[in-house]
C-alpha cells in the first residue's frame, strides 16, 4: 500500500532538489551591489509607508470568507464518499443527502440574507 | 481497486525513478513551451509577431529569460521575515510538481520489457490528492505576501488566499457529479469510465463550473486580481527577484498545466483518442495516446491564453459574487439533479417515477409561492426620455453636452424609494432634468 506513495516521494525529492538548488544558486550567480534604497519596501518610488505595529488590521471580510470556506469544504468532504459509493446507497443515500444539502442550503440562504456574501 | 492500482505498486525502483524524471522534465519543458506559446498567441491576437529572436522561431525565449533571471541580483527587503521569505517560493513550487503525479497520461506500454501504465502512481484517492496539493500551494502565496514586509505583497497575498479558497469550493462541488458517474476517486478509473462517452457530454454543467473555477484557482486573467498591476503592482511577488521570482512563475505555469490535465482527465477522456479515431488500434494503444493527452492539454492552455487576450480583468466584488452566489448554488442543484436522474433510471419503475416527479414539481411550486414578489421599481414618468441618447439634427447620436452621466435604473429605483426630502441633498444621481440637454 505504501509502495504507491514511493513515486510521489521520488518526485518530491526531484522537485525539492531542483527548487532548493535554483534558489541557492541564485545567490552565487547574481551580482551583489549594495544600495540601501534597494532594500526598502517597494512602493512605486515614494518612500515606503511606515508599517503599523503587529501588521495592522484587516477587513473582517477575509476571516468571514475563511469561515464560509470551512463550512462548504466540510460539506464537500461529506459529499465525496457519498458520490463514490452512490450506486450502492441508491435511493436511501439520495434522500439522506438531499436532507443534508437542504440543511446547509438554509444556512447558506441565511448568510446571503444577512449580507455575509456581499463584498463592499 | 482495479488491476493497474496493484500493478503500479510493485514496480522496480529504476522504473519508478525513470517515470518521476519523465514527469519532472515534461512539466519543465511544458512550462518553457507555454510561456513562449502564450506570448506568441497573445502577440498574434494583438497583431504583432511576439518573441521571434532567440532560437528557431523564438522558441528558446523563455529559456533565455530563465538564464537571465539567474544572473540577476538577489534583493531581500530589510523588513522581510527572512526564513519565511526564502521558504515561500519552495512551498509554492514543490506542490505544483507533486500534483501531476496522479495524472494518467497514457495506457499500458512496455518499457525495457516491463509492462507499465503511463502514470507515476495511481492512488485510490487520486483527485483528492490533487486538490490537497493545490491547497498547500496557496500557503506559498500567502507566506510570500506576508513575509515580504511590504504593503502591496501583503494585500496581494490576502486576496489570492480568499480567491483560491472561494473557487476551491466551486471546483470541489463540480467534481462530485464526476465521482457519481465513475464511482471512484482514482484518476485511471475515471478515464476508464469515459470509454464510450466523455463526461463533458454527460455532465456539461459540471464541466463549465470546473473550467470557470480552474481559471479562478490559478489566478489567471480575467481573474488575476492578486496581481492586478494597476492596484497592487505585482501582487504577492512584488518584492521577489532573481530565481526566487522564477519559482513563483514556474509554479503558476505548472498549476495551469495541472488543472488543464485534470480537466482533460475528468471530462475529456484523458489520454483516450477522440470517439471515432478510438476504433483505430494504432491511435489508441501503446505510446500514441500520449499525443492525444498533450494535444488536449495544449488546447486548454490555448483557452487560458485566449481568455487573457480577450477579457478585461474583473472587479473583486463581482468576482467573489460570481463564486459564492452563482457557482456554488448552481453546482449544488446540479449535483442533486444528476443524483436524482441516476437513481430514477436505475431503481424506479414508471409509476414511481411519475409519482416522484409529481412530488418534486409540487414541492418546487410550493417553494416558489414562498418567494416574495419583488416590488417593481417605480420610474418617474419622464425617465425613459432621460436615458435616451440625445439626437443631433442629422439624426446622429451625440454625447450629452453637459457631461453628466445618465441615471442608471438602479439609482433611479433608489431615488424613488428614498424619502424625497432626505435624499435630495446628497444623492449623486442626476435628476432627469439635469441629464437631458
Amino acid at each position: 500500500m505504501l509502495d504507491m506513495y514511493l513515486p510521489i516521494v521520488v518526485l518530491f525529492v526531484l522537485a525539492a532538489g531542483f527548487a532548493a538548488f535554483s534558489v541557492g544558486a541564485a545567490t552565487i550567480t547574481g551580482p551583489k551591489r549594495f544600495n540601501r534604497a534597494k532594500a526598502d519596501a517597494y512602493e512605486c518610488g515614494i518612500s515606503p509607508t511606515p508599517q503599523p505595529m503587529g501588521g495592522g488590521r484587516f477587513p473582517v471580510k477575509f476571516y468571514l470568507t475563511a469561515m464560509l470556506f470551512i463550512v462548504f469544504d466540510i460539506e464537500i468532504i461529506f459529499l465525496y464518499p457519498w458520490a463514490v459509493s452512490f450506486d450502492q446507497l441508491g435511493l436511501f443515500g439520495l434522500v439522506e443527502m438531499t436532507l443534508f444539502i437542504g440543511t446547509v442550503f438554509i444556512a447558506y440562504a441565511y448568510v446571503w440574507r444577512r449580507g455575509g456574501l456581499e463584498w463592499d | 481497486m482495479n488491476d493497474t492500482v496493484t500493478a503500479l505498486g510493485n514496480e522496480p525502483f529504476w522504473l519508478v525513478a525513470a517515470k518521476a524524471v519523465f514527469v519532472f522534465v515534461l512539466l519543465v519543458l511544458l512550462t518553457l513551451f507555454t510561456i513562449v506559446f502564450e506570448r506568441k498567441v497573445v502577440g498574434r491576437m494583438q497583431q504583432r509577431p511576439g518573441p521571434n529572436r532567440v532560437g528557431p522561431g523564438g522558441w528558446l525565449q523563455s529559456l533565455a529569460d530563465g538564464l537571465k533571471l539567474a544572473l540577476k541580483e538577489e534583493i531581500i527587503p530589510a523588513l522581510a521575515d527572512k526564513p519565511v521569505y526564502v521558504l515561500a517560493p519552495l512551498v509554492s513550487a514543490i506542490p505544483a510538481f507533486l500534483a501531476f503525479s496522479v495524472i494518467p497520461f497514457g495506457p499500458e506500454v512496455s518499457v525495457a520489457g516491463e509492462r507499465t501504465a503511463l502514470q507515476l502512481t495511481d492512488l485510490p484517492i487520486g483527485v483528492l490528492f490533487i486538490l490537497a496539493t493545490g491547497s498547500v500551494g496557496v500557503f506559498g502565496l500567502v507566506l510570500a505576501g506576508w513575509s515580504s514586509g511590504s504593503t502591496y505583497p501583503l494585500l496581494g497575498g490576502l486576496r489570492s488566499a480568499a480567491q483560491v479558497i472561494s473557487y476551491e469550493v466551486a471546483m470541489g462541488l463540480a467534481l462530485v457529479a464526476v465521482f457519481i458517474y465513475s464511482g471512484s476517486l482514482s484518476t485511471s478509473t475515471i478515464v476508464a469510465a469515459q470509454d464510450d462517452l466523455w463526461f463533458v457530454l454527460t455532465l456539461p454543467v459540471s464541466f463549465v463550473i470546473y473550467v470557470i473555477a480552474m481559471v479562478g484557482e490559478t489566478n489567471r486573467a480575467p481573474f488575476d486580481l492578486p496581481e492586478a498591476e494597476s492596484e497592487l503592482v505585482g501582487g504577492f511577488h512584488t518584492e521577489y527577484t532573481s530565481l526566487k521570482f522564477a519559482m513563483f512563475f514556474l509554479a503558476e505555469y505548472i498549476n495551469m498545466i495541472t488543472v488543464s490535465a485534470l480537466a482533460v482527465t475528468l471530462f475529456l477522456g484523458g489520454w483516450q483518442a477522440p470517439p471515432l479515431l478510438s476504433r483505430v488500434e494504432v491511435l489508441s494503444t501503446g505510446w500514441f495516446p500520449l499525443v492525444w493527452f498533450l494535444l488536449k492539454v495544449v488546447a486548454f492552455l490555448f483557452f487560458f491564453v485566449w481568455l487573457r487576450g480577450t477579457l478585461p480583468r474583473m472587479r473583486y466584488d463581482q468576482f467573489m459574487k460570481l463564486g459564492w452566489k452563482v457557482l456554488i448554488p448552481v453546482a449544488l442543484l446540479w449535483i442533486l439533479l444528476v443524483a436524482a436522474m441516476r437513481v430514477a433510471t436505475d431503481e424506479l419503475d414508471r409509476e414511481q417515477l411519475l409519482l416522484g416527479g409529481g412530488a418534486v414539481v409540487l414541492l418546487v411550486l410550493l417553494a416558489s409561492a414562498l418567494i416574495p414578489d419583488k416590488p417593481a421599481p417605480e420610474r418617474p414618468a419622464d425617465a425613459p426620455q432621460a436615458a435616451l441618447v440625445p439626437q443631433a439634427e442629422g439624426g446622429f447620436p451625440v454625447p450629452p453636452l453637459d457631461l453628466s452621466v445618465p441615471p442608471t435604473p438602479r439609482s433611479l429605483a433608489r431615488a424613488a424609494v428614498a424619502p424625497a426630502g432626505a435624499g435630495a441633498g446628497t444623492d449623486p444621481a442626476p435628476t432627469p432634468e439635469e441629464a437631458s440637454p
